[in-house]
């Protein structure tokens, strides 16, 4: 197990009891999200959809790597390591 | 006529007269820019899609740098709400379209600037050949469906899009569909579902967020117009700006091969609906589906009701921040804590559910529906918003 630090988004802070970010044990990337999920159910809807996917709008970096180009939810992670959650965000205009 | 011209002539259309020496003196004098970046800048030509928050100054240091052709595509007037970071605009202008009141601003700072208003929405229809006049797309929408056809429409085009988006006090900035570079939606192939992710005007912003976002994006169009598509670009990278920590984090962008618009083997070659894509028919709201066929309270009937001193629960489901600026002395408890904390409401008593404009509260509805609630549930149409309207105009307004 490795301890990593989970940065939450803004957008999803209401569902995170307001954190920015949550240390969690694990060995993959996988792990982290499911550790970081069941502490905050509500980020689960969020993230993922009802079949389990993790929605299209939502990237995942390992520290500054997309999760998509490496082994995706397999991805190990280590000590010190830092996942980011990435949604997308469209303001600007208003 | 004294006129300095480039010495290697790549932009030999162009001059500087005098005044334009005198003006961009301090450009001049540094090598990276010089006479010849300087022309370059005075020959190039920059469609900045937004007047408001990103186009504010976006267009004022572009205009201000000697950017010769400046094109702005806006539609909106200027409300007093927008005067907190939207610093093309100011006071007076309160009531005047956007464009106006940028063109007044803009011509103002650099008269040699050439302005090309475009009052309009962005659409599938006019995109293309918008895009076609200019060299470099600069996007400072904040809606999903104008950000993927601005991508779309580049990409379709070959024209980078200069690319930045804000929510509260974060930021990320990007250059997208650039020749070997990855577009927006090898980022992110689909949108949310609308509801999902909050607006500006749901969420808030920070004042100064646009400025930051903003000038990054300047300084990229500026980048691009001296050197060209170079690795100190913000191609292929994520900027992430975080105001309240000061922090700046970067992440990398790769071009996905599978990428329906730019990848090896797109399916997408034309423009398409993008409010259909972003799961928005027509002309609805994002939400509208969901408030049909739920009971909605007019604010008179509401002020009627409390007046008549009827049993009628009022919940307010906004932020704390929110009640602090106006409340209808509602019990409140924020959406996003609105299942958790149900146990505090009695399921089978009489309720108008209220937010700042009704959609948050039409959520509320739909979640306490779903909890298994029996009493009858309002939604206040048009929120504490018409109530301000409509029965109280003392009532603070944001
Ligand atoms: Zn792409």
């Amino acid at each position: 197990m490795s301890q990593i630090k989970v940065q939450i988004p803004t957008p999803l802070r209401q569902y995170s009891d307001k954190k920015d970010s949550v240390e969690v044990e694990a060995t993959t990337v996988g792990e982290a999200m499911k550790a970081i999920t069941t502490a905050h159910p509500d980020l689960r809807r969020h993230l993922y959809t009802d079949e389990g996917k993790l929605r299209a709008f939502v990237n995942l970096y390992l520290n500054e790597e997309d999760i998509r180009y490496m082994q995706k939810e397999a991805t190990e992670v280590k000590d010190g390591d830092t996942l980011y959650i990435v949604p997308s965000i469209a303001g600007g205009r208003g | 006529m004294t006129t300095a011209t480039s010495a290697s002539g790549s932009a030999a259309t162009a001059t500087l007269n005098n005044e334009e020496v005198l003006r961009y003196s301090r450009h001049l004098i540094m090598p990276e820019v010089g006479m010849e970046g300087q022309l370059k800048l005075k020959a190039a030509k920059v469609l900045c899609i937004g007047a408001g928050g990103l186009g504010s100054p976006l267009a004022l240091y572009l205009a201000a740098a000697g950017v010769g052709t400046l094109g702005m595509v806006d539609f909106d007037v200027v409300d007093y709400s927008n005067l907190q970071r939207q610093i093309l605009h100011h006071t007076p202008d309160v009531g005047r379209k956007k464009l106006d009141s940028a063109g007044d601003k803009l011509l103002a700072m650099n008269p040699f600037l050439h302005l090309k208003k475009y009052d309009t929405m962005l659409t599938s229809a006019n995109a293309l050949d918008l895009f076609k006049e200019y060299d470099i797309v600069a996007d400072g929408t904040d809606n999903f469906a104008t950000r993927y056809l601005v991508n779309d429409a580049c990409v379709l085009s070959g024209k980078p899009n200069v690319y930045a988006s804000i929510f509260r006090f974060e930021g990320q900035a990007s250059v997208f569909g650039t020749k070997d570079g990855p577009c927006y939606r090898c980022l992110y192939p689909e949108p949310p579902p609308p509801g999902l992710v909050p607006s500006c005007a749901e969420g808030g912003v920070l004042g100064i967020l646009p400025g930051l976002l903003g000038v990054i994006q300047a300084t990229e169009v500026i980048k691009l117009i001296l050197n060209g598509e170079t690795k100190d670009s913000l191609i292929g990278r994520l900027l992430l700006v975080d105001a309240f920590a000061m922090k700046f984090r970067e992440l990398k962008l790769r071009k996905n091969s599978e990428c329906p618009v730019c990848g090896t083997h797109p399916t997408v070659t034309g423009l398409i609906d993008y409010n259909e894509f972003c799961g928005i028919r027509g002309e609805e709201k994002p939400m509208s589906a969901l408030v049909g066929g739920m009971p909605e309270m007019e604010v008179t009937e509401l002020k009627r009701r409390v007046d008549a001193k009827e049993d009628l629960f009022v919940l307010d489901v906004r932020e704390p921040h929110e009640y602090q600026i106006c409340n209808l002395h509602g019990h409140l408890i924020p959406l996003g804590e609105i299942e958790k904390r149900a146990g505090e409401l009695d399921p089978a008593r009489e309720m108008v559910v209220h937010c700042k404009a009704g959609v948050r509260s039409a959520k509320a509805i739909a979640a306490l529906q779903q909890l298994g609630f029996t009493g009858k549930l309002h939604n206040l149409k048009g929120g504490i918003m018409a109530w301000a309207d409509q029965v109280d105009p003392t009532m603070p307004k944001y």
